[in-house]
Parts: C-alpha cells; structure tokens; sequence
C-alpha cells in the first residue's frame, strides 16, 4: 500500500482511493456508482447538476468535486440522498419540453435513463411547457434542439478541452440562462464538426446529428435492459 | 352493506376512457391478448371504448385515463371518472405530461388555430372561418396532463406502455399485492 492510498467509507463501507482523487472517481474505481449528469470522464469537473450530491460527514457535497481525504464518512446510496436526486431529475423535466416519446435520444439519453434508474414514473412538480426555447438546424450536420437542453456544459467544455475550440457558452443568468453558440449566423457559422467530442457528449437529444436518428432499433439502445450505472458496478469488488 | 355495495366488491369494475390520446394505450391494453380472459374473470368493465358503454352504471374500483386534457370535454370526463372511480390511473406519456398534443403548449392557441384553418399551406377555407359550433368543445389555452387536472392515484409511463406493464399493474392492483415493475417495463417511449 503506497502513501499515496487514502481510506475512507461510503455507505459504511471502507474503501481506498488514490490521494487527489474525486470521491466519484474513487468509487467509480470501486465500483460503487454515484449518479451524476454533468460529470464526464475526461471532462474537468464541473458541479453544476449537483446529481452526484453525497454526504460527506454529514454535509452535502458534490462528489464529482469534492476531494476524497483520510476517514470521510459519504453517504451515497440513501433514502434521504435518492429523493434529493429524484426532485433534481423531476425538476430538469419540467423545466424544458422533454418528448420522450418522440425524442431521438430516447434510449440512450442519461436524463431519461436517471428517471428509469430512479422508478420516476411522473415528476411531482408542475411542467412549465417553455415557449422560449428554439430549434438551431442551420449546420448541415448536426442540430441544436434547446428545448430538451440541460445546460450540463458537457458540450462548452468539450469544445474548449478536447476539440481546441470555443464554439459553446452559457449567455443569460437564471431562468433566461441558455447555451448560446460563438457566431451570429448561429451553427452553421461556426467551426464545429460533426465528429467533434462536443457533438458526443450531450447526456440528452439536445445536440444531434442529423440523418443518424433511430437507428437503433428499440430493446438494443443503451438503457433498454441495463439501468445507467450498471457498467460501474459490474466492477465492484 | 346494500345489495349494490356487495355486487361492486363480488367482481370490481374498471372503467377506461381515451382523452387526447390516440387510442394507442388502448391498443396496449388490447394486447395483453389472451390474458383478457383471466381480467374479465376478475373484473368487469364498466364504461369504456372496449364494451362501448357510454356512461357510468356505478361505482368503479379502477379507472384507466389515456390522454391529457386538450378541451372542456376531456376536463368534464376525467371529473366525472374522478367522481367514479376509487382509483385512478394515468395510462402513458400524454396523460402523464400531455405528450404529442402538448407539442402546442409552446405555441399561443390562436396561432395554432390560424395555422390549422387560415394560414397553413394546404388549408383551402374560402370563409375563413374557425369552427365554432357549440357541439364543438372549446379548446383549453393549452393542453394538460392528468394530474394537474385531478388527483391521480397512479402513474404508468410509456408511449404506450407495454401490456406486460398494463397487465402486472392490474392484478397486483387487483389481488391487493405489492407491484414491482421490473426495470424494463417503466419506459417513456
């Protein structure tokens, strides 16, 4: 055991990580899922869906952010956690127009799959049916549908981090908040390509490539049999 | 207990009804398929497309909503299956969150008639005229899911949901035993 080796519990459980680790990171590597939408491995870590909140000593953290340290004691999979994560997930729902029922992405979409993997079968609060939100399908390849947008910044940091490009940023604050795109002729006036990471990384059907859309057939998409999250914890030791 | 009370608790009734839906959930529920042999042994319907019957005979231990509520008739139906029935169940997407027909809550009501009878490019009305009959029901300013309108005891998603979902909700409902749904069968689309 090198020095570098941190010991602390989640769920009562000890575990061991890697001093610098993320307690996401620490128990990805365990096995032991902690449900999160912004987060991406390779992206920077970002903290803004608060999904991953876990309770580390009794207060809530971001696990996608919080650094594991020596004896922390993280509470992940709990009653008081999961409905914490339910009334988020429920509320993304009502915030935007999401159509599963329709939707490209369904199937393979994380927000959908966090509701399924959370036994939502309604959300609890009122849908607000926004009427601000538009259609960007100037590029000739790929859309941007801000209805069902989740302003994760998985794609403004994508573009910035991995493809060396700064097509998406967030403009507005609160409610008018919004992924905006660096041009004033919109998509197609900017340098995205249909094969940029910032294209691939959208948890939800907010940013898709044209001409691709249901392709795979229902009962072969990602979430059709396995719950998100299972991947992680076929690793659990 | 009058004679009525003992018959309803002999074999209880369930009642359907389509909102603004497009019967697709009804036809999940048609392809539950041979099992509806063993439902008819343990209910019976009362109003509902399936039979036919018109209106209410009684009281009813289930009802099963399809659709939102898009105009005044379907607001009065889901009341009066409210008044009716002990338990209500949304049945798929449109009667959890409006679904398809919900697609013009984005849009003002006006401009969604003027595209459907003035301005679309296919309409031809030389009398531009909006149908405003009064057997018409009015539409509401937009379209609403169940539970917004009533209290909704149960929420079954999926467009439609399968019938296995259908199935396994009913007779645990039925038979008065906890439902788990498995994984597969809570799906939105």
């Amino acid at each position: 055991m090198s020095e570098n080796t941190i010991t602390f519990e989640i769920d009562g459980v000890e575990v061991q990580g890697i001093a610098g680790q993320t307690i996401m990171a620490a128990a990805d590597a365990v096995g032991i899922y902690i449900p999160r939408l912004c987060a991406f491995e390779g992206l920077p870590p970002f903290g803004s869906c608060r999904i991953c909140t876990v309770k580390v000593n009794g207060r809530f953290q971001s696990a996608c952010t919080q650094p594991i340290a020596e004896g922390i004691m993280v509470e992940n999979d709990t009653e008081e956690l999961l409905e914490l994560r339910r009334n988020l997930v429920d509320m993304l729902f009502v915030e935007g127009n999401h159509f599963c029922m329709f939707c490209e992405k369904s199937g393979n979409c994380e927000l959908q799959a966090l509701a399924y993997r959370f036994g939502i079968a309604a959300p609890k609060y009122p849908y607000m049916f926004p009427a601000d939100r538009n259609v960007d399908a100037t590029h000739k390849d790929i859309f941007i549908d801000h209805n069902r947008c989740v302003l994760c910044a998985r794609c403004i940091r994508a573009s910035h981090d991995l493809d060396g490009k700064n097509v998406f940023q967030f403009v507005g604050r609160g409610p008018q908040k919004r992924i905006a795109v660096n041009s004033t002729a919109k998509l197609v006036g900017t340098d995205i390509d249909v094969t940029d990471q910032a294209v691939a990384v959208c948890p939800v059907g907010a940013i898709l490539k044209k001409r691709v859309g249901y392709t795979i057939p229902v009962g072969q998409r990602k979430y059709d049999h396995e719950p998100i999250g299972s991947d992680i914890e076929a690793n659990k030791q | 207990m009058t004679k009525e009370q003992n018959r309803i608790m002999a074999k209880p009734k369930v009642a359907t009804t389509s909102l603004a839906g497009c019967f697709g959930c009804h036809m999940s529920i048609l392809d539950i398929d041979e099992r509806i042999l063993q439902l008819i042994e343990l209910i019976e319907f009362d109003k509902s497309p399936i039979n036919d019957i018109k209106e209410f005979t009684g009281e009813c231990l289930v009802g099963i909503v399809e659709g939102g509520c898009a105009n005044e008739e379907n607001v009065r139906v889901l009341q009066d299956f409210r008044k009716h029935c002990k338990i209500l169940i949304s049945l798929g997407d449109c009667a959890i969150n409006g679904g398809l027909p919900a697609m013009r809550n984005t849009i003002p009501l006006k401009e969604c008639l003027d595209e459907a009878y003035l301005n679309g490019p296919s309409v031809y009305n030389p009398s531009g005229q909006i149908p405003n009959d009064p057997e018409i029901p009015l539409l509401l300013d937009k379209v609403y899911p169940c539970h917004e309108v009533v209290k909704m005891d149960y929420h079954l998603p999926g467009c439609p949901p399968s019938a296995d979902t259908i199935w396994q909700t009913l007779v645990a409902l039925l038979t008065d035993a906890p439902l788990e749904l498995p994984y597969e069968l809570i799906k939105y689309d």
